[in-house]
């Protein structure tokens, strides 16, 4: 298919070239300009994701394992997998034998994992590296360790946010981080649990992806 | 695709007969305007980041070859393989072609406008592959077996009672419950089933970065992402526009496409995928493709004022804002993009000859330039395709397909009555004192008067009453 | 827009439709202008802007009608035209109809002098009107090209809030379009129907007994719906309707 690469390539080249376009410049700063004072950022981002069901917890470094376990444990949630080899994970798992919701190691393909994945791990557990002010949205960064399908898979998706990597936009996050300099194989922004509004216009909640969407908010 | 030329006109008469659609689009219509308000209330806001928006599509436009090329390369570096089609054809066996190496039976799929063009879903189904759309919206029209009418809300044409009764047609063990949670439930588990089993994902791409090689997808539902990442193989097909130059060119345009779409700030997932699984992750597919389709895009491109067409980022708000879509829906146009800017895009893509009829499908009214993110003069490009159905310039598709001689004849005497101040007077004499004896029959007074008075002829014209009155002529 | 100061001659364009369907709302304008201390020049040789041959694909006759106007206006006063379509054809479209031609800079100077009426009486004239009518309920009609080629958005309105015996409610819809479209009402008469059926039904929830409006494409249409269907409410020009309410009729 190179012939057709080429073809279509030279073509737009010599048209391009006959009629160059000079693009007006990108001027940035009408997104550089949303900024929110540092203690306004939390409330905005939990008001925005509220408003899209998404429920909040509030811990400290100290205690979040329990708070979590509390949390599953009032639910009734049965089972979390979780990436076992993150600090996070190692975290977690620490002190959790009293606990009635059975931790689930992610620690094979997922190929491994399918049936378990997807008909009865109820809940997933993920790090996120921050989240932005402007829409109410995480940053999701999976790694080798820590796998997308957790996110993404089981009913209930667990996120946890550092509070002191707040960020105003989707840009100034971008680039604080370097992203172009080395993208990993997905990124996501999540603003919320899975939602449709297909049938009619009428919101409904977890279509697809998880059904619930709980930021555990870890405070310094 | 058929070789006949849909009727527009036909199509929409029989919509504006179905008062439950005529309601349902009214209704859904009104609602996105006004959340798309919402969104925008800040003008400065507004007027800025749409600026910018346009300058990173036009900036994109301005270097496309030189960016398609990058994005070969930082895909290639990245492990995702890029495939180029000139037509649907030779995309629809690109896909083909991996779908037998990997031997597929099933396929998934997220939203993708791109293989709606290519009529992908028939080519698979004719092919012994078992396709399903996964979008819910999609999924809907794929039971019913009709097309989208909405580029983001396929089944916008539909309310909750005639989907519980597709559910229950289609669907074992459906109720028949007129529930929007109850049918979302449902269709959640027939798809999860699938996506697990699935052996090809396939997608759209909203916007792929040469830069970093990466493809954007934006979605609420998480189908997307459960077609780009569970099963083994992903296939993305991409419109040669659709890329941009760097990766913050992302953020302006997502930050305008949901607003304008759905009057929602973002979307629930942002997905940004650059390349397949790495040795050592745990998911996500082993093999990713990109196809970049040409379709007639190149041609549009070579026009410089039709090349305006190729900013789209597909949010569908010219529809929402088209009082004839609004009117009609989706399927009057019988295209896979309707509304201005299917009117603007289709005949481009397939031709004057079969859709000469798409840009006189419009009163102009200007509705859908004013909301337009990416600042695309749909009515200036409209006007232009209107020029070219019947005074060609080479540059669009069966152009002149559209002309007339009757027609150019009444355009000319009209010029000739107009351009001459005494064959105007005369004229608009003749008209003042023995137009109003025009019968009703005649062609266009007839439908005219379907539902008006005829216009009436005043006595005295304006140019009489200011003579009469001693306004100066000069 | 930018004001300009206030002239004392400016030209009238009347516009096709309004010489042959509603001369008495052009008329009206003129006298209006006249109100404000002003001498109003119109010119017997104009005819039409060349909108309808424009946007049905035929260039050159467009061409051909609008240069046949651009001698009318010698100097620089301003244009002053009745109708935003017809006004959004001169000043937006012209420059590019006339691209590339000989007669180029003049239509764009042309094109640059132009005003829409309401436009001109509240920018440059700042009219203050007084409502000698009895009471009234109305509401306005704004044309597509009035608001979107033109920018003419709040000034009719601003007009019909300085009379004081004259209640403006708002349409629901005010922004959407009747479904005249110059050819497009006869093209596509079902769909216009459709239009300017929800158009009216609009204007009848407002119980205004007037629809006001500065387009006489749109007034056709909309006046002629509400006649065909027996409506209370009737179409008027705004030019007729502010003159009559300054002379008490």
């Amino acid at each position: 298919m190179s012939e057709t690469r080429n073809s279509i390539l030279t073509k737009l080249r010599k048209t391009r070239d006959a009629h160059p376009l000079t693009p007006p410049a990108s001027d940035f700063a009408p997104i550089e300009a949303k900024q929110w004072a540092e203690e306004e950022r939390l409330p905005r981002i939990r008001r925005l994701m509220e408003a899209v069901h998404t429920e909040f917890l509030d811990a400290t470094e100290a205690d979040w394992p329990a708070v979590l376990r509390e949390f599953l444990a009032h639910e009734g949630v049965g089972s979390l997998i979780y990436a076992p080899a993150t600090d996070t994970g190692k975290r977690l798992v620490e002190g959790w034998d009293a606990s009635s919701t059975a931790l689930i190691p992610y620690d094979r393909p997922l190929e491994d994992l399918k049936p378990r994945l997807f008909d009865t791990i109820e809940a997933g557990l993920t790090t996120t590296r921050g989240a932005i002010a402007e829409t109410g949205s995480l940053i999701l960064w999976p790694t080798a360790e820590e796998p997308r399908t957790l996110s993404l898979v089981p009913h209930i998706h667990i996120a946890l946010l550092r509070a002191d990597a707040l960020y105003d936009t989707f840009l100034q996050a971008m680039r604080d981080q370097g992203w172009a300099q080395a993208m990993p194989t997905n990124v996501l922004l999540v603003s919320g649990p899975s939602k449709t509004a297909d049938i009619e216009q009428t919101l409904a909640y977890g279509v697809h992806g998880p059904k619930r969407l709980v930021v555990l908010v870890v405070h310094p | 695709m058929d070789g006949n030329a849909p009727d527009f006109a036909a199509a929409s008469r029989a919509a504006l007969a179905d008062p439950q659609l005529r309601g349902n689009f009214r209704r859904a219509m009104d609602g996105l305007m006004s959340k798309r308000a919402a969104q925008f209330s800040d003008a400065g806001e507004w007027h800025g980041v749409r600026a910018l928006a346009a300058s990173v599509r036009l900036r994109a436009l301005s270097k496309l070859p030189e960016l398609l090329e990058t994005l070969e390369e930082t895909c290639t570096r990245n492990g995702i393989t890029v495939h180029w089609a000139a037509t649907t054809d030779e995309a629809n066996a690109i896909a083909l072609d991996i779908l037998h190496k990997t031997n597929a039976k099933l396929v998934v799929k997220g939203k993708s406008m791109v293989t709606e063009e290519m009529h992908l879903n028939a080519v698979l189904e004719k092919n012994g592959i078992e396709v399903l759309e996964s979008d819910l919206g999609e999924y809907i029209v794929q039971l019913d077996g009709t097309m989208p009418s909405h580029i983001i809300m396929p089944a916008i044409h539909l309310n909750t009672k005639q989907i519980a009764h597709l559910f229950k047609r289609k669907i074992k063990d459906a109720e028949s419950r007129e529930d929007a949670a109850y049918l979302t439930d449902l269709a959640r588990r027939v798809l999860r089933a699938k996506f697990q089993a699935a052996d090809v994902g396939m997608s759209g791409v909203n916007a792929a970065v040469a830069e970093t090689g990466t493809l954007c997808l934006i979605e609420n539902e998480g189908n997307g992402r459960m077609c780009t990442t569970v099963p083994p193989v992903h296939i993305a097909f991409m419109g040669l526009e659709k890329v941009v130059e760097k990766l913050e060119d992302v953020p302006p345009v997502i930050s305008l496409l949901p607003r304008s779409a759905t009057g929602q700030p973002i979307t629930t997932y942002v997905n940004m995928i650059s390349g397949p699984r790495k040795p050592g992750e745990k998911d996500g597919p082993r093999e990713v493709h990109l196809i970049i389709l040409d379709n007639g895009r190149s041609s549009i491109y070579a026009d410089p004022e039709l090349r305006d067409t190729l900013r789209c980022i597909r949010c569908g708000a010219c529809m929402n804002h088209c009082p004839v879509y609004t009117k009609v829906g989706g399927h009057a146009y019988e295209a896979p993009y309707p509304g201005p800017i299917g009117k603007i895009l289709v005949p481009q893509i397939e031709g004057l000859e079969k859709r000469g009829a798409m840009p006189h499908a419009c009163t102009m009214c200007n509705a859908c330039v004013e909301i337009c993110p990416v600042k695309i003069p749909i009515v200036e490009i409209m006007g232009r395709l209107r020029v070219e159905a019947v005074k060609p310039s080479g540059a669009v598709k069966d152009g002149g397909a559209k002309a007339s001689r009757t027609e150019a004849m009444v355009w000319s005497g009209w010029a000739a009555m107009n351009a001459s101040p005494t064959a105007y007077r005369v004229a608009t004499l003749a008209m003042s004192k023995l137009g109003n004896a025009a019968p009703s029959s005649l062609p266009m007074l007839k439908e005219w008067t379907n539902v008006r008075t005829k216009p009436r002829f005043a006595s005295r014209t304006l140019h009489d009453l200011a003579r009469a009155k001693g306004v100066p002529d000069v | 827009m930018s004001a300009i100061p206030k002239p004392t001659r400016v030209y009238y364009f009347g516009t096709c439709l309004v010489d042959l369907f509603f001369p008495d709302a052009g008329m009206a304008g003129i006298e209006l202008l006249q109100s404000q201390g002003l001498t109003v020049v119109f010119p017997q040789g104009q005819s039409c802007c060349g909108q309808p041959a424009y946007n049905s694909g035929y260039r050159a006759d467009a061409l051909k009608v609008a240069r046949a106007q651009l001698d009318l206006f010698p100097g620089d006063d301003p244009i002053v035209v009745p109708s935003g379509s017809c006004a959004g054809m001169m000043k937006k479209h012209w420059p590019d109809l006339f691209h590339g031609e000989p007669d180029e800079a003049k239509a764009v100077q042309v094109a640059a002098r132009v005003w829409e009426l309401t436009q001109f009486l509240v920018h440059v004239l700042d009219v203050q009107l007084t409502d000698k009518g009895e009471p009234v309920r109305v509401t306005w009609h704004a044309s597509c090209h009035a608001q979107r080629e033109m920018g003419v958005v709040e000034e009719p309105k601003a007009l019909l809030r300085q009379l004081a015996n004259v209640e403006l409610v708002e349409l629901k819809r005010e922004k959407e379009c009747c479904g005249f479209g110059g050819t497009f009402a006869v093209r596509h008469p079902e769909i216009s129907a459709a239009m300017v059926g929800d158009k009216v039904a609009d204007i009848e929830d407002t119980g205004a007994a007037r629809v006001v409006s500065g387009d006489c494409g749109c007034l056709l249409n909309i006046g002629g719906s509400l006649e065909a269907g027996a409506k209370a409410a009737r179409g008027q020009h705004i030019a007729q309707f502010l003159k009559e309410r300054i002379h008490g009729r």
